[in-house]
């Protein structure tokens, strides 16, 4: 299937610019070249569908939903809900405002403010076009699992005044979920194609010219001693690394997928990709809007518990 | 008429005024584009994923950038 994309590369690397196979820098172009046509054309298809998918759940749908659950059930929900809303980190504050204004508890609400942004459509297809449906699905799992558990916390922890006060007097009100007909779906879904891969595109490449470069030549001994299953800390040090990294949460996938070859553990290497995802400066400043700072200090280290608690899971089974 | 813009100043937020401008220009209506960025007053309208569109104070299309013809059918 993949083919047309080998025959490119093999063109730019070899013919255009004259390098020979099996050579370090001819490998490490042909990979570059290969990679990032592959990646980007997948992509597109993917997010085309993952869209229409999503087309189905907006989080008009989604807030009414969540509010015929309570406890358990409903921080299950909200996290697989997650997964299949539509969400950018610009839209938390109205989400957040109107899933605690309708009255879905406080835990609920972030146990899907959580999972939403670790589960992105685009880490997701990174993660199986790189690694493979087994840590794909992994990755998956452990995502809605943090939501979960990291929601459970939060609403055990009885944080209610901990949210501006402005958010409870606010009433929303039931505002029309407009019906869609097929051809507005299909419209949706290009619409995302096309602003997710002009906005993401160029992490791609870099990640993915980071990667190569690691191929050829990172040193393998020293990543593996420092990174290895066999450093306890390397799972928390990568989680601390990680939370800084959030614009580069799509280049990151290749560079860590690079970095595993090279002996770091798969444990911590998941924690790390979390991390750049779930836990960001940009996104604390927006929620900074309708919570105080202590429930961000509590959030961040709920969150942040919960991903080493995963990796650690995983170096620990792998 | 009054357009209302709602969105927190990202770039579909300006891809939307944009269709906007070009919607009132090209019809040729009498309105004003005025933006809501305040993330309170977006809530309080009711919307959940930005950006959207409304028309004096009314929530049209919310959740995508709505296109010019789109815009257009709405001010006509």
């Amino acid at each position: 299937m993949f083919t047309v994309f080998e025959r490119f590369a093999d063109l730019v690397a070899y013919s255009l610019f004259g390098l020979q196979a099996e050579t370090r820098l001819g490998d490490s172009v042909h990979f570059f070249f290969y990679d990032t046509t592959k990646i980007i054309f997948l992509l597109s298809i993917m997010i085309f569908f993952i869209s229409i998918i999503r087309s189905y759940f907006p989080p008009e749908k989604t807030k009414k939903l969540l509010s015929n659950y309570r406890k358990i059930t409903g921080h299950i929900m909200a996290s697989l809900l997650g997964v299949v809303t539509p969400f950018c980190s610009c839209s938390s504050v109205p989400i957040f405002i109107g899933f605690v204004e309708s009255g879905i508890p406080l835990g609920i609400t972030f146990s899907f403010l959580i999972t939403s942004p670790i589960v992105n459509e685009v880490a997701l297809v990174m993660l199986y076009t790189i690694f493979g449906w087994k840590i794909g699905t992994l990755y998956l799992a452990s995502g809605i699992l943090v939501g979960i558990v990291g929601g459970i916390v939060i609403e055990a922890l009885g944080m209610e005044k901990q949210v501006e006060e402005y958010v409870y007097q606010i009433s929303a009100g039931e505002s029309e979920v407009e019906e869609l007909e097929w051809n507005d779906r299909i419209d949706f879904a290009k619409a995302e194609v096309k602003e997710i891969v002009s906005r993401v595109w160029k992490y791609v490449i870099i990640g993915i010219g980071i990667g190569a470069a690691i191929h050829g030549y990172a040193p393998a001994e020293l990543l593996a001693e420092y990174a290895g299953p066999n450093n306890p800390l390397s799972v928390i040090a990568a989680v601390i690394v990680g939370i800084p990294l959030y614009a580069n949460a799509v280049g990151t996938i290749p560079i860590v997928e690079a970095l595993m070859g090279k002996g770091v553990a798969l444990g911590t290497a998941l924690s790390f990709m979390m991390a750049t995802t779930a836990l960001s400066l940009p996104a604390m400043v927006i929620l900074r809007k309708v919570i105080k700072p202590k429930l961000i200090t509590v959030f961040v280290t709920v969150v942040g518990v919960s991903i080493i608690g995963v990796g650690y899971m995983f170096n620990f089974i792998m | 008429m009054e357009i209302n813009i709602y969105g927190p100043g990202c770039k579909n937020c300006v891809n939307l005024a944009d269709n906007a401008k070009k919607a009132v220009a090209e019809t040729g209506v009498e309105a004003k584009i005025v933006k809501v960025e305040d993330m309170k007053e977006i809530a309080m309208a009711g919307i959940m994923s930005t950006p959207a569109i409304g028309i004096d104070g009314e929530v049209k299309i919310k959740g995508r950038v709505a296109t010019v013809e789109e815009i257009k059918e709405l001010i006509a």
